[in-house]
């Protein structure tokens, strides 16, 4: 394999392993800071126990996503050096405000809720856990920003003289802090990251309610009902939401990159009011014409993507068309035979696997509003094992997302856009490390990967030990707030 | 605008001394913990001291990294591409320690946390060298050669003569490299950079333990960290005139070794008489100092060439163009004098020295094995 090949694995393997954790802490801070501001605010004990129990698994998953962010951090200029050269102008200083204006938030007043809970006023802390859960959701905003800048250049202007984008005056970098792209992939990621801890909250919850009954324990499944209907209405909510942002990212998609909606769908040709597909099998061998189409539902990509079931303005485009665009349009760049196809069986399968899972959870939350109303409690062994299982189904689906919105933007790392700035642009082949051998690459792909192994059981083990642990509410009150002397609440 | 690029070779300068004196003695402590504390609470004393802490210094290596790519993307590429393996292992330690000291105190367990507190241990040592050894390369130069790429999806590419680059006007093919892997790197001055940055950190943690644990295990730390300041100003001397004779560029960066000279031999005498505030700022500034030695000796370049001074990537061949740096001026202006608030305020608020007395008896994480019941639960026959 080349260094090309081995880099773009490498990426991929670092990045999706750091999103598993990066939803489940988006999503899981403002929950945890939600909960503990029920507490202060009714002063009822469960809310703080169970600030404190998901306040745990946020820690443990909180570490690794730090660890592995700062592969993140570095990895641009490792292994895609020369793309580097080309964008850093103006890819790089969202990442500098991300870690000035996230990063240290972030840390510094995790630091402060974990362990300053005898240290300072109950008020103050809930404060800190705030901070927290908007540290880490402004934190998304800026990297998603930059790498909607590889989707959707805007505010860029390419220098011939140094071979090199630059920012368009000091006015571009506020297009590429408005690119409509990234409002769109914020809103998107965001509401899938609630989606993600909703249903860990929810799944635990309902687990634990059910054991909990089953055991007898006293005072328990009340708590945990408590949890677990928070977890469903989070659910429905962000369900709804993920829904909603996803179809407005499709219309911004069809827009920009119509080669990644094309392959989504296995479309080989313009079309006016295009189905919808649902299933399709064959070979997929990167030519849309072998792949035959099983279930079709008529009309709905078109009206996904412009809003019109059908006629003239319903068309929209097919991978053969714009492949065919592409080759003329570059011909005297990258060749007349140039590729501008993605994996079409990875674009079409991942964009399934991202919409699929929702159901999961969706069906967990419905039925457990149902069956918990009226201060019900559920004992259902069934149920409770569904619970479980529908716990990864979001991770499924937000891994598969950025799957999909990364291999179909391929063969480009910066895409041309019809709407973007025309000349900025940037083949995946042309960004990779000029003299980083392919020996050397390897040497850091199996490392990583080796080692985000073995730590992801850790993290895992850890996890499940926690959530199996759950609770216990014999244990005396937490230590009077401003006492001094107090020893520390929290020790390693 | 042409002072820009010249502010971010010092706001560069100041990001690294801020992650090198904070992180500092959070290296210091993970490599002394396990060795100097006498009993398991010992070392949850040890190890709180940086508890609240660590992460948030960590950030300013993010944030030197991230301002790099934004300020100097040539700098950045041609840094980390070219130091890549020296780079990941620093990653993979620098990921083991983080790991370590969030998770040992999950699970009660003896070998559970022997384990990881050798990991801890380990990665401190070797991180805390091979920032050094990486620093030290900018002093000394590096095998830095410029390449002009001829077809950037094969990867082939040409050697480009000195005499060629520098009559160059438009560079668009012409990139710098270093092409030397990851042994060229190695050298006697460089391995001895590395001693300097581990006998410093050794110092400032032990320093710094010395100012925020209380009873026993204080007296037992600062003893330590009055032999510990011996050692690192040995070495940093003798470093610090190699490189300002054989390296340095000029005049200017005797002004940082002078002060960095001073501070050591302040911390070392405050270090023997026990007066360890005043010790842990000494330290502190002689890092400071230190790191401005290294910037000010790498003047006018960021990675000199060891082959062609011509090959030498300069400041202003490096720099983003003046947009970017006056955007991030004026972000840094705002937002750096919010953080250094709020990381004061922490500081603050774990201000209180700790004691064995303060670790409560019961270890903090879970049990291994079987599960105890709960308190109150009924086991329904
Ligand atoms: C949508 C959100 C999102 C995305 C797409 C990424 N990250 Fe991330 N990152 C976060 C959201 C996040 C976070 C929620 O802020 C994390 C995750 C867990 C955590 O502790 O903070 C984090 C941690 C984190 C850290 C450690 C921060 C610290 O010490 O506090 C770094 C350096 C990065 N990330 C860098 C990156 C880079 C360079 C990415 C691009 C490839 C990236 N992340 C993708
Ligand atoms: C955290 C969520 C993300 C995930 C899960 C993700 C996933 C992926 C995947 C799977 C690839 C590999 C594509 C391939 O091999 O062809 C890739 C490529 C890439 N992504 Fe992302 N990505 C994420 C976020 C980002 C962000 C935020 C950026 C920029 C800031 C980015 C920059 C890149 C680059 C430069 C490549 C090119 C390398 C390549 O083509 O393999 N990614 N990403
Ligand atoms: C319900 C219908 C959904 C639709 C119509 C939808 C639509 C889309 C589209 C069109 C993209 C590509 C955007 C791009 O290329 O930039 C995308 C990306 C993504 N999706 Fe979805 N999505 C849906 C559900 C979900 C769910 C349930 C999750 C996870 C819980 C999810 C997570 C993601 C993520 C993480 C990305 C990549 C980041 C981004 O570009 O925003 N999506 N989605």
């Amino acid at each position: 394999m080349e260094a090309l090949d081995l880099a773009r694995w490498q990426f991929g393997i670092t990045t999706v392993y750091h999103f598993i954790l990066v939803p489940l802490t988006i999503g899981l801070a403002p929950l945890v800071a939600i909960m503990q501001t029920k507490w202060l605010r009714s002063g009822e004990e469960k809310w703080m126990k169970l600030a404190e129990f998901f306040g745990k698994i946020l820690i443990i998953n909180f570490a690794l996503g730090v660890a592995t962010g700062i592969v993140q951090e570095f990895q641009f200029g490792m292994n895609w050096s020369e793309y580097s050269r080309f964008v850093g102008d103006i890819f790089g200083a969202p990442l500098a405000f991300e870690a000035l204006m996230a990063f240290f938030l972030e840390s510094t007043f995790l630091g402060l809720w974990v362990f300053g809970k005898g240290r300072m006023s109950a008020k103050l802390n809930t404060l800190c856990i705030w901070m927290v859960a908007i540290g880490v959701n402004i934190s998304a905003y800026f990297i998603l920003c930059a790498n909607s800048f590889m989707q959707h250049p805007v505010g860029a202007v390419y220098n011939e003289e140094t071979g090199r984008a630059e920012l368009d005056g000091v006015g571009g970098f506020l297009e590429v802090l408005t690119n409509n792209t990234a409002i769109a992939a914020t809103s998107h990621t965001i509401t899938a990251a609630f989606l993600v801890a909703g249903t860990l909250v929810a799944g635990i919850g309902t687990w634990w309610m059910v054991r909990s009954t089953k055991k007898n324990i006293a005072g328990q499944p009340e708590m945990w009902r408590s949890a677990a209907r928070f977890g469903f209405v989070t659910i429905l909510i962000s369900a709804a939401g993920v829904g909603l942002t996803g179809h407005f990212q499709g219309q911004l998609m069809y827009e920009q990159q119509p080669m990644k909606m094309a392959s989504a769908e296995a479309q080989c040709h313009n079309e006016e009011g295009a189905p919808l597909s649902i299933l399709a099998i064959g070979d997929f061998t990167n030519d849309c014409e072998n792949v035959t189409r099983i279930i079709d539902v008529p009309w709905v990509t078109s009206f996904m993507a412009t809003n019109h079931f059908t006629g003239p303005e319903s068309e929209v485009a097919g991978v053969e068309d714009v492949q065919a665009f592409y080759q003329e349009k570059y011909a005297d760049q990258f060749g007349e035979d140039y590729d501008y196809r993605p994996n079409l069986v990875v674009t079409y399968y991942s964009f399934r696997a991202m919409i699929g899972p929702i159901i999961f959870p969706v069906i967990l939350a419905l039925a457990g509003l149902w069956f918990t109303r009226k201060e019900k409690i559920w004992d259902s062994s069934g149920w409770a094992k569904y619970a479980l299982f529908a716990i990864p189904m979001p991770f499924i689906a937000s891994s598969f997302g950025w799957i999909f919105t990364e291999m179909g933007r391929q063969p480009w790392v910066v895409a041309p856009n019809p709407t973007g700035v025309e000349d900025v642009l940037l083949l995946t082949d042309y960004g990779v490390s000029q003299t980083t051998s392919p020996a050397m690459v390897l040497t850091t792909l199996i490392g990583f990967t080796v080692l985000y192994a073995i730590l992801g059981v850790v993290w895992f083990l850890l996890v499940r030990r926690y959530t199996l642990e759950g609770i216990d509410l014999t244990t005396e009150k937490a230590p009077a707030p401003d006492d001094e002397n107090q020893p520390l609440s929290f020790v390693y | 605008m042409d002072f820009l690029p010249y502010l971010w070779f010092i706001v560069i300068a100041v990001l690294w001394i801020g992650y090198l004196t904070l992180e500092g003695f959070d290296f210091g402590v993970g490599m002394l913990y396990t060795t100097v504390s006498k009993n398991p609470k010992e070392r949850r004393v040890a190890l709180n001291t940086i508890g609240p802490h660590w992460d948030g210094n960590e950030v300013w290596l993010l944030t030197a990294g991230g301002a790099t790519f934004a300020a100097f993307p040539e700098w950045y590429a041609t840094m980390f591409s070219g130091m890549y393996l020296a780079l990941f292992l620093i990653l993979v330690l620098l990921i083991v320690r983080i790991c370590a000291i969030e998770w040992r105190g999950k699970i009660n367990d003896i070998n559970w946390r022997k384990r990881w507190d050798l990991a801890h241990t380990v990665c401190a040592w070797l991180v805390s060298f091979l920032w050094g050894v990486a620093f030290a390369n900018l002093v000394q130069g590096m095998k830095i050669e410029v390449l002009e790429i001829t077809n950037p999806a094969t990867q082939t590419y040409e050697i480009v003569s000195p005499e060629a680059f520098e009559a160059a006007t438009n560079t668009a093919a012409y990139t710098h490299h270093l092409t030397g892997g990851f042994f060229s790197l190695l050298t006697p001055f460089t391995l001895l950079g590395g001693l300097v940055t581990l006998s410093l950190f050794l110092t400032h943690g032990a320093v710094f333990m010395a100012l925020k644990t209380a009873g026993d295990f204080q007296v037992r730390v600062e003893k330590l960290a009055a032999r510990l300041s011996i050692g690192s100003l040995l070495i940093t001397a003798v470093w610090a005139i190699w490189a300002q004779l054989a390296y340095a560029s000029g005049f200017w960066s005797w002004i940082p070794l002078a002060i960095a000279a001073v501070c050591l031999v302040l911390t070392a005498l405050w270090a023997q008489k026990g007066d360890e505030l005043k010790a842990f700022i000494a330290n502190f500034i002689a890092i400071a100092a230190a790191v401005a030695f290294i910037f000010t000796a790498m003047f006018p370049n960021v990675m000199k060439s060891s082959i062609d001074p011509a090959y030498s990537l300069t400041i202003e061949q490096a720099s983003a163009t003046g947009p970017t740096q006056i955007i991030m001026s004026v972000a840094s202006l705002i937002l750096v004098p919010i953080i250094i608030g709020y990381s004061i305020w922490s500081y603050k608020v774990f201000s209180k020295r700790i004691h064995v007395d303060n670790i409560p008896d019961d270890p903090s994480g879970l049990s291994r094995g079987t599960k105890k019941p709960l308190a109150n639960e009924v086991s329904v026959q």
